[in-house]
C-alpha cells in the first residue's frame, strides 16, 4: 500500500521521478507513522482533558477550567509538567528493564493504530490479519507491565505487575473470542474488509450488531472484555488507587508515567475501534454511502463518522469510570473464566451454526428479502 | 502436584501497608504477610500520631482541655466536645439549661449525619467508585456552613463550654437546619440506589468480615460497628444521657441483609440508616427546643470537687468514654480516653485472617477509624 502511495506520488509529482522508489516509499512510510502518530497522541491529550470534564459533571463540580478557554489547554499543561519533571529511577531498581517497560506498553498501545480502519482509504497499512495483528501487538503491553512492576523493586508494583498479567492475559481469550463472530461473517481478518461487510441499504441493520442475536451479544461480551484488558474501571484492579496505591507504576515519574498514561488512552481508542469496525458498522451511516463520494470527501466523511462512533465508545467507558466500583481480583478472574469465555465460546458456535444453517444471512437481511 | 510445589518453595511477602497508603485513613500501619494476594496476618501497628491528649489533660485547666477534644476526632468534634463538657458536668454536678442541652443535641446530630457522610463517601472511595465521595463532601459543605454560622470554624469548632455552649443559635439558623433537612433526606436513598445496592459494591462487601455479635462485645466494639453485627446497644438508648430520652428514634442494627449478619456490608448500611435516623432527631429537636439561658453559672476559676467519674457518650465512632479523677485543683489528676476506633483495632487482626488485600480496605473503611482517635 505504501509503494502504492509512493508510485502515484512520483506519477503525480515530476520533479521526483529522479528518486528511487524504495526512498519514496520510506519517506511515505515515516510520513503516514507521523499523521498516526500525532493523531494518536493529540486524543489521547485530549481524553485526558475530557475525561476530567466527564469526572467533573458527574461528580457535581466543574474540572479543569484555567488553562486556556474551558480549560482545553490542560492537556499541555499537564504534559510539560511531565516533561519538566525530575526522572527518578529508585536505586534498587533493575535500571534497563524500568526504563524499557514503558517503551513497550506504548508501542504495544499506539502499534495497534496501524490497523484502524480510519475511513474509506484512511488505513495506515490494511493487514490481511488485521484483527489477528491488533490481538498480538497489544500483548505487548502485558510484558511492559509486568517488566514496569517487576523491575520497580516495589512490592506494591509487583502485585500490581502479576494483577495485570493475569487480568489482560485472561481477557483476551473472550476478547478474541467475541471478535471473531465479526470476522466469520466478513470471512477475512482485514478491518476494512469487516467494515465493508456491513455496508449496503439495510442502514443501521446491516451492522453485525443486529446479524443475530448471538453477534449482538458478542458486542456486549467484547465491550465488557475490552474494558478489562484496557484495566479500566470497574477492572482497574492492576492500578487500583485505594488498595494497591497505584500499581505497576507506582514508582514511575516525569515522562515515562506520561507514557503508561498516553498507553491507556491509546488501548481505551484502539478497543473502541475494534468494536466500531467489527459491530457497529465503522464508517458505514445510514442512506449515504462513503465509498460513491468523490474519493477526498468520502474520505473525510467516513473518517468523521468512524471517529464520532469510536470516540462515543471511549465516552462511555469514562461514563462507566467513575459510576462503579471496582471489582475484586478473584471475582475478576471469575468472571473472565467462568462467565465469559463459556458464553462467547457458545456465541462462536452459535454465529458458526447461524452462518451455515443460513447461508451467511442475518436476520434483517432474511427480512428484507421477504420483501424482495 | 505436591513434588511440584515442595520443588518450588514459595515463600510469604511482608508488605507494609502504610502508614503512607490512601486507604487506611490516615497513618495507619498495617504489616501484612500475604501468600500472593491472600493476607496470611494482618497487623496493625498503631502510634503515629499520638500527641499524649490525656498527659496534656493533667496540664491544663479543665476548660481548657476543650480545644483538644476537637483534636480528638476530628470528623466529630462536636461530639467530642459535648463529651468532655458532660463529663466535667457530671463530676462537679452542674445543672445545666435545657436549651443549651437542646443545643447539644443539635450540633451533635449534624456533626454525626457529617461524620457518616465523611465514612460513607471514603469508603466507597476506598471500594473504587469515586463519585459519591464528592456527593458526601457537597452535603458535608452544608453542615458546615450552619457550624460556620454559630462558632465560625468548620472543623475544630470548640464551641461547647463547661456548663452549656459558648453561644446562643444565631437568627434563622433552625429554619436553615430544617432547609438543610428537607435537602438531605431525599439524598439518602439517592445514595443507595447509586451505590449502596450496586452488584459490584454488594459483592466486595457482603460476607467480608463477618463479626458475630458475641465476639463484637467480647472485642468491645462500640457504636455501628457493634450494631452492625445485631447488638442493639446505643448509649443514647441504652444509657441515656443529656435530653435523648425525649426524643423518639430506632436503634440500626445489622440484619446481614445481603450476607451474614455483621459483615462489612451490615456496618456500611448501619451508618446510612444511622444518617436517617438523626435527621429524625434533628426534627424533634427543632421542634422541642426552648428559650432561655444557653449557659449555667460556673465560676472562672473552677475546681470540681475531689472526686473520680467516667462518662461515655455515643458518638459517630462509637462509645468515647472520658474516665477522669480531680483533686480539686484547677487540674484534672488523671485524664484517660477511651478512643471507640482503638478498641475496635484489637478486632482487626482476627477479621483479617486469609482475606484478600481488596478486603483489608474494605475492612478498614468499614470500621470506620480514624487516626488522631486510635493515638491520641
Amino acid at each position: 500500500m505504501m509503494e502504492s502511495l509512493a508510485v502515484s506520488l512520483v506519477n503525480a509529482v515530476p520533479a521526483l521521478s529522479g528518486v528511487p522508489l524504495w526512498t519514496m516509499t520510506l519517506l511515505v512510510m515515516v510520513v503516514v507513522a507521523a499523521v498516526v502518530l500525532t493523531f494518536a497522541l493529540l486524543y489521547a491529550g485530549l481524553a485526558t482533558y475530557v475525561e476530567r470534564k466527564v469526572a467533573g459533571d458527574i461528580q457535581a463540580r466543574i474540572g479543569p477550567n484555567r488553562v486556556g478557554p474551558l480549560g482545553l489547554l490542560q492537556f499541555l499543561a499537564d504534559g510539560i509538567k511531565l516533561l519538566l519533571k525530575e526522572d527518578i529511577i529508585p536505586a534498587k531498581a533493575d535500571r534497563f528493564l524500568f526504563a524499557l517497560a514503558p517503551y513497550l506498553v506504548f508501542i504495544g498501545s499506539f502499534a495497534a493504530f496501524v490497523v484502524v480502519p480510519f475511513g474509506v482509504g484512511l488505513i495506515a497499512s490494511d493487514l490481511n490479519i488485521g484483527v489477528y495483528y491488533v490481538m498480538a501487538i497489544s500483548s505487548l503491553v502485558v510484558v511492559g507491565v509486568m517488566l514496569a512492576g517487576w523491575s520497580s523493586n516495589n512490592k506494591w508494583a509487583l502485585l500490581g505487575g502479576m494483577r495485570a498479567a493475569a487480568q489482560i492475559v485472561s481477557y483476551e481469550v473472550p476478547v478474541g473470542m467475541a471478535l471473531l463472530p465479526a470476522v466469520l461473517i466478513a470471512g477475512s481478518l482485514s478491518l476494512q474488509d469487516i467494515v465493508r461487510s456491513q455496508g449496503g441499504l439495510l442502514g443501521i441493520f446491516g451492522w453485525n450488531l443486529f446479524h443475530n442475536p448471538f453477534t449482538f451479544v458478542s458486542f456486549f461480551l467484547y465491550y465488557t472484555a475490552a474494558l478489562a484488558e484496557t484495566n479500566r474501571t470497574p477492572f482497574d484492579i492492576p492500578e487500583a488507587e485505594s488498595e494497591l496505591v497505584s500499581g505497576y507504576h507506582v514508582e514511575y515519574s516525569g515522562i515515562r508515567f506520561a507514557f503508561f498514561f498516553l498507553a491507556e488512552y491509546g488501548d481505551m481508542f484502539v478497543v473502541s475501534a475494534l468494536a466500531t469496525a467489527c459491530f457497529l458498522g465503522g464508517w458505514h451511516v445510514p442512506f449515504l454511502d462513503a465509498e460513491a463520494l468523490p474519493v477526498a470527501w468520502g474520505n473525510l466523511f467516513s473518517l468523521g463518522v468512524f471517529l464520532a462512533k469510536a470516540l462515543g465508545l471511549v465516552l462511555l467507558m469514562m461514563w462507566i469510570r467513575w459510576t462503579l466500583p471496582r471489582l475484586r481480583v478473584d471475582q475478576l478472574m471469575r468472571m473472565s473464566w467462568k462467565y465469559l469465555v463459556p458464553i462467547t465460546f457458545f456465541n462462536l458456535l452459535g454465529v458458526s451454526l447461524w452462518l451455515l444453517v443460513f447461508h451467511g444471512k442475518g436476520i434483517p437481511r432474511m427480512i428484507a428479502s421477504l420483501f424482495g | 502436584m505436591k513434588a511440584r510445589a515442595e520443588a518450588l518453595p514459595t515463600q510469604e511477602m511482608l508488605i507494609n501497608m502504610g502508614p503512607q497508603h490512601p486507604s487506611t485513613h490516615g497513618v495507619l500501619r498495617v504489616i501484612l504477610r500475604t501468600d500472593g494476594e491472600v493476607v496470611v496476618n494482618a497487623r496493625p501497628d498503631v502510634g503515629y500520631l499520638h500527641r499524649a491528649l490525656e498527659k496534656i489533660g493533667e496540664r491544663v485547666t479543665y476548660a481548657q482541655f476543650m480545644p483538644f477534644t476537637d483534636r480528638l476526632d476530628y470528623l466529630a468534634s462536636m461530639n467530642c466536645n459535648a463529651a468532655w463538657a458532660w463529663t466535667v458536668e457530671k463530676l462537679a454536678g452542674i445543672e445545666v439549661p435545657e436549651r443549651a442541652e437542646y443545643i447539644r443535641v443539635i450540633v451533635c446530630e449534624l456533626n454525626r449525619i457529617s461524620s457518616h457522610l465523611i465514612a460513607f463517601g471514603s469508603f466507597t472511595a476506598d471500594m473504587g467508585a469515586f463519585t459519591p465521595f464528592l456527593y458526601a463532601i457537597r452535603e458535608r459543605e452544608r453542615i458546615n456552613d450552619l457550624f460556620e454560622d454559630i462558632c465560625g470554624n468548620r472543623l475544630t469548632y470548640n464551641y461547647v463550654r463547661i456548663g452549656g455552649v459558648s453561644a446562643d443559635l444565631p437568627d434563622r439558623f433552625l429554619e436553615k437546619t430544617k432547609e438543610f433537612l428537607d435537602y438531605f433526606e431525599p439524598k439518602i436513598p439517592e445514595y443507595n440506589k447509586l451505590i449502596s445496592y450496586n452488584k459490584i459494591f454488594v459483592h466486595r462487601l457482603a460476607n467480608v468480615a463477618a463479626i458475630s455479635g458475641g465476639e463484637a462485645v467480647a472485642y468491645g466494639l462500640t457504636g455501628p460497628n457493634l450494631r452492625g453485627s445485631g447488638v442493639s446497644f446505643d448509649l443514647r438508648r441504652s444509657e441515656p444521657y443529656s435530653v435523648y430520652p425525649k426524643l423518639d428514634f430506632d436503634v440500626c442494627v445489622g440484619t446481614g441483609e445481603r450476607g451474614t449478619v455483621g459483615d462489612c456490608f451490615d456496618r456500611y448500611m448501619v451508618r446510612i440508616n444511622e444518617m436517617r435516623e438523626s435527621v429524625k432527631i434533628l426534627r424533634q429537636a427543632i421542634a422541642q427546643i426552648p428559650g432561655g439561658p444557653v449557659m449555667a453559672k460556673v465560676p472562672r476559676a473552677f475546681k470540681p470537687p475531689v472526686g473520680e467519674v467516667y462518662f461515655r457518650a455515643e458518638n459517630p465512632r462509637g462509645e468515647t468514654g472520658i474516665y477522669l479523677i480531680s483533686d480539686g485543683t484547677v487540674n484534672p489528676y488523671r485524664l484517660k480516653l477511651r478512643a471507640p476506633s482503638f478498641v475496635t483495632m484489637n478486632i482487626f487482626e482476627k477479621v483479617t485472617k486469609g482475606l484478600m488485600i481488596a478486603d483489608i480496605v474494605a475492612v478498614i473503611g468499614s470500621f470506620d477509624i480514624i487516626l488522631p482517635e486510635i493515638d491520641r
